[in-house]
Order: C-alpha cells, then structure tokens, then sequence
C-alpha cells in the first residue's frame, strides 16, 4: 500500500474525516473596514448573468466579483510592505508544497469568550506547547477563538475606537515566526491581527513579521473548534492569481478520527 | 371646505388592484414650455418679443402681431374666477374614474382668459391663482386655487393628482447611512407620511444614524444594500407592493479626479453605488410601483433621485463623482420615458456641495441635512420633475441653461501658471 492508498481507505472508512475551515461567500460577510479615505475591500457580489432564460435558455450562471482579501481568504508575503521584496511573495509564485501541510491549533476560545480584546502572547505559546509540545517548523499555527460563531455586528465588533477581536501580540507572533518558523498563521477573525492591532509597535504586527518573513496568513476561518491540538492536515490552496496579494479560498482540513 | 383626507382602510384581498389611467398626453411641441415650467413649479406662459402681448394657449406665432418670438416667461398666476361647471362623466377614462371633477374659465391679471381645472373651495367671481402642476400624464395643466389658503385645500382630490403629496403614503427611503437621511425621514413624517422604511446596508457596521431613527414611530428599518443585486430583489418581494414613493439618497462621494486618484476603485464604487444602484433598485421596484398608480389614496406616485447639480456640468474637484451624477441622470432621463405609460412620475434633486464629511473642505454655502428634506418634501408636494436645492444648484443650473460652454470653461479653470 502507498501512503496514498491508505489516506484513500482512511477517507473511504471514516477514518480521516474532511472538515470544511470556510465560511460561505456572502454579500453581507463582513469584510475589514478601513478609514473612509483609503481604499477599501470589496465586498463579495454576485450578478446572474442569465438563469435557463432568454438570456441563455439552458443554462444559469454568475458574474461574481470581490477583493483579493474577501471572506476566508490567503494572506501572501507580497500583501504587507515588509514582505514586498519577499522573493516568491505573490500567490501564483509560492511553492505549491506550502499549500498543504500539519496545524496546530491553540485554543483561546474560553479566554477570548471573556476578554474580546485576548491576546496570544508568548506565555500563551508556552502552555499550549507545555501541555501539546513543541510547535513543529513549517506547520501552520490556527488561533482558536471560536470568533467564527459570531454573526453580523459582533463580528466585526466595531466601535468608535475601531474593531475589538482577538489576536497575537508583536512579541507572540516574532515568537513564533522566529523561534518556531512557522509556515503561516490564521484566525477565525477579519484579518490575522487583533481588532486594536493598529495600536501595536508595528501597527500590525501579525501581518509585518509573518509576511516580511515570507510566511502566510489565512483569516475568517470557520470550525476550528473541530479540530485536535496537533495531527490536523490542511489544504489551503489560494487561487493562481498574476502577482495577487491574496485569495478567496476553500480551506479543508483532513483530521484522524 | 375641502374634507380632510382620511387614512386610507387596509386593501381589500379580493378587489383587483385599479389600473393604471391617464389623462391625454399629446401637446404640441409649443405647449411644452407650460410643462417644462410645471416640472419646476413656475407658472409661465409665451410673451412675444416684439409687441409683449401674453398669450395663452400656446401657439407658434403672436395672436396680436403675428410674431414668431415668442419665449416663455414667468408670469403673475393671479386671475379672476369667471365661470365654473362640474364635469359628471367623460369619455376618457382617466377622468370616468375620478368625476365629478370641477372646469372653469379665469380671465388672468396678466390678459389671457384661460380654460382650467378648479379647486373644491374657489367661489365663482372670486380672486384665484392659478397654479401650473404636472398631471399623470407628466404635462403642465393649470388648477385654480383660492387666492387665499383654505383649511385641508391640499386634499382636494383635484390638486392631490396634481401632486406626489407624502401624506397617507408608504415611502422607502434607500440609505440610512447618508447623512441627509435622518432629517429627510423626519420631514416626510411630519409631512404626513403613513410609514418610512429606511434601508440599511452592512448592518455588521454600526452607524450613528441608525441611533437617530431607533426611537421614531412608523419608521422601519430594513436591510437594503443598492450594489447587491440580491438584497434589493428582496426588498422588493418584501415591501415593493406597498412602496409609494422611494427616495434613493444612496450615494458614494470621494473627492477627486481622475488624476488624483490614479485608480478606478472608488470610481468604481461611484458607479456601483449611484449609477447601478440606481438601476438595480429601479428593475426590482420599478414594475410594482408602475403598477399601483391607480391604486387610491396611497397609491404609488413619485421616484425621487437626489443628484449633484454639477451632472449637468463636471465639476474636476469632485471630477469622478460627478461623473457618476451624470451616469445616473442620465439614467433618470430614460427612467422618465420607461415609467411615463404608468404616470408614475421621476423628481430630480439637484443639490450643490452637502454640509457633511466629504465637502468639509469646501466653504460655504452648503446644503444642510434640513434644507434638503424640505426640498424634497415641498418638491413631492407640489408634483415637481425638477427641483433645485441651494444657492449653488440655482446658481450652477442659471449658467448652465445660459450658456453650457462657458460653465464648461469655468468650472475647468486652470491655475494661474509661469
């Protein structure tokens, strides 16, 4: 038997079970708001085109259009300023073997259930490992907050003082892009930083140390709480976009039952 | 006395909905200037240019003299009730369903004797002044009012087709997150207005406007987002068979023109937002609205679109948007033509710079949030195509009609160079 053959039994058994990261692609899925004067994400949009009618009478089907960083999406290097001279920095050039690989998740949901603002810090990194061990190189690194239960407003949980989520701090994530050299990063949040990231030293510090590292970020990730500690394998394969900074995407994890 | 109007009784299931009639269209090409007035509100009639004789019907050359100049003028609307009859039955149908329905002839301070529609309260022989209003066939028809208001006159049947009045009716204002709105929506209440359903895009963003009309009775907040094309069809299949009047101050401002900003991104926004948009709510709302022209008290009656008054002319500050404003009247021009068989009729506010975040930088005179609702409520009150709000839009439409190049050359200044 190849390794092949057994994931397929594993598959066909039970014995691996496929859990589904992504939330759908929705017009009215909050995406980052920026100050009024910056450009902003585009929001996902859908226009049929015609639908088995005298615009195409057997057939239906959609223009759709979004921005590189709508819904579940992939963060590339070439997305942040640190990272834009990030050789292979653009979605169409990153090896593809970066595309699936080991996760981990941390689990920050009951922290996070009592303090929107939590925030993964070095001693945060230092129990998970403590109890579920060292973080391997190369495996991405999921922040569990259970973040993706909420809907609409206290989603995005926006306020005068701009969006209150969960996220690392600068000191958590250089933790774990320089000690841990981690592939990537992602959250159940709008975007890998915190809601108040702004306010950090760099202002966003998960998206200035992860991608002028030439790591990856994947953000709005769904049912985290369905996957173990260690042992989950993901497939996050971001669209082949000509110098694209990011991509919607279809995350799916393989987890051994 | 007029009667005061009544709410009208929740519709009866099993009447069929009335269709839709209309007064004769046909004018000569002359007589269009009385409905290009009516569509401002002015009462005007032609004056020739050689021997000033006033004339009325509107006719090709001077009763007097024979003159083929002649111009339309804006003249005193008062008169002299003559004669007056009531008309029982007609062999048109728009006026079978509406009889009885009161004529009159007017002999006019001014000179004419005209032929003209006659309020509920004017007393034969007494002073009237004439009022020159869109019927449902949008052309100028003149009505004669009391010289003096009279208590309710404003719900005479007869002057009530004459206008797009708010009170008893439905009315869906697009955008909660302008600016503008929380006062419009207070105006079109205080105006009369049955319920005011607001809509609200990306309600996961808070808006303090959303505060402002929490705690106002008949106002209902519903999610509505004009670039998604999927959550107006919805709107529509929720509340377009009750949508009398819908007021689209949906609107994506940047300053800037093509280039300052180096992009079409927000561009593209402007053009998603106030064009399309326009278009979208317009395919979804459109059908229903024409259908229930006929529909009583409350029935559908007017479309209202608040644009820049620089869509008649580019004004390079705000270069891109105002190109979108042109997109979108332009639009509004077609929407007229499309909506017109219904009598469902399309009022264009033309505003200059609001007095709100994007035109902070620019000095006054602005338009303020209040101004604009009292335009919008006095305009749809006296059945306007055309209403111009502010000094600036007066000002921008007066040279514009003038002469549009020079505008154009004007508002295209270059700085002063070496």
């Amino acid at each position: 038997m190849t390794v092949l053959d057994t994931l397929v039994s594993g598959l066909s058994s039970g014995a691996v079970e496929i859990v589904d990261l992504t939330h759908t692609l929705d017009p009215d899925f909050p995406v980052i708001v920026l100050p009024p004067e910056f450009g902003q994400c585009a929001r996902f949009r859908m226009e049929e085109v015609s639908a088995y009618d005298h615009r195409g009478p057997a057939w239906k089907w959609h223009n759709i259009s979004m921005s590189e960083h709508t819904g579940t999406h992939f963060d590339a290097p070439s997305h942040w300023i640190s990272g834009k001279d990030v050789a292979l920095g653009s979605v169409d050039e990153i090896p593809m073997q970066a595309f699936v690989g080991p996760a981990v998740v941390i689990d920050c949901s009951s922290e996070a259930l009592a303090n929107e603002d939590f925030e993964l810090t070095p001693g945060v990194i230092a129990a998970f490992e403590a109890k579920h061990g060292r973080i391997p190189a190369d495996s991405w690194v999921l922040m569990r907050t259970d973040w993706s239960k909420r809907s609409g407003a206290d989603y995005l949980n926006m306020r005068d003082d701009g969006p209150h989520s969960p996220g690392p701090t600068p000191e958590g994530i250089r933790f774990l892009v320089e000690e841990r050299d981690i592939r990537g990063f992602g959250t159940e949040t709008i975007g890998t930083d915190a809601g108040q990231g702004a306010h950090y030293a760099p202002p966003y510090p998960a998206h200035y140390y992860l991608h002028g590292a030439g790591k990856y970020g994947l953000q709005c990730l769904n049912n985290l709480d369905q996957l173990p500690a260690t042992g989950a394998v993901l497939m996050a394969a971001p669209l082949k976009i000509k110098n694209g900074t990011g991509s919607p995407l279809r995350v799916l994890a393989m987890v051994s039952k | 006395m007029t009667q005061p109007l009544q709410p009208p009784p929740k519709k009866n299931p099993q009447k069929r909905t009335q269709s839709s009639t209309r007064p004769p269209e046909t004018r000569s090409r002359a007589a269009l200037g009385l409905s290009a007035a009516a569509a401002e509100g002015r009462f005007a009639l032609q004056v020739c240019q050689e021997c000033f004789a006033v004339q009325y019907p509107p006719r090709d050359v001077c009763r007097a003299c024979l003159s083929p100049e002649l111009a339309w003028q804006d003249q005193s609307p008062s008169g002299t009730l003559l004669a007056e009859t009531t008309v029982r039955t007609s062999t048109k149908l728009y006026f079978r369903d509406r009889t009885p329905w009161r004529m009159g002839s007017v002999q006019l301070d001014v000179g004419p004797v005209v032929l003209c529609h006659v309020h509920g309260d004017c007393q034969s022989g007494s002073k009237v002044t004439l009022l020159n209003r869109l019927d449902a066939a949008g052309q100028g028809v003149l009505l004669a009012v009391p010289e003096e208001r009279t208590d309710h006159m404003e719900d005479n049947p007869q002057l009530r087709a004459l206008s797009a009045d708010p009170k008893h009716r439905r009315i869906l204002v697009t955008d909660l997150r302008n600016p503008n709105t929380p006062a419009l929506v207070k105006a079109l209440l205080d105006a009369g207005a049955a319920t005011v359903f607001v809509g609200e895009s990306e309600s996961w963003r808070p808006h303090d406007n959303r505060r402002a009309l929490a705690d106002l009775e008949n106002v209902e907040t519903l999610p509505l987002d004009v670039t998604d094309v999927a959550s107006v069809q919805k709107l529509a299949g929720e509340i377009g068979g009750k949508t009398d009047i819908l007021i689209n101050t949906a609107r994506f401002v940047r300053p800037g023109g093509v280039l300052e900003r180096g992009d079409t991104a927000f561009a593209r926004e402007e053009m998603e937002t106030n064009y399309l948009g326009l278009m979208r709510l317009a395919q979804a709302f459109g059908p229903g609205m024409c259908a229930r022209t006929g529909d009583g008290i409350n029935s559908a009656v007017a479309w209202v679109n608040i644009l820049s008054v620089h869509a008649l002319s580019n004004a390079p500050d705000f270069g891109c948007f105002t190109a979108s404003n042109a997109a979108a009247y332009s639009l509004s021009q077609s929407l007229r033509g499309e909506f017109r068989g219904s009598g469902l009729r399309v009022m264009n506010v033309f505003t200059g710079p609001t007095d709100d975040e994007w035109h902070q930088a620019l000095p006054p005179p602005k338009v303020s949030a209040v101004a604009m609702a009292r335009a919008v409520v006095s305009g749809l009150q006296q059945g306007l195509e055309d209403v111009w709000c502010g000094d600036v839009a007066k000002e921008i439409r007066d040279r514009w009609r003038r002469d549009p190049k020079v505008l154009e050359r004007e508002l295209t200044q270059g700085g002063e160079g070496a």
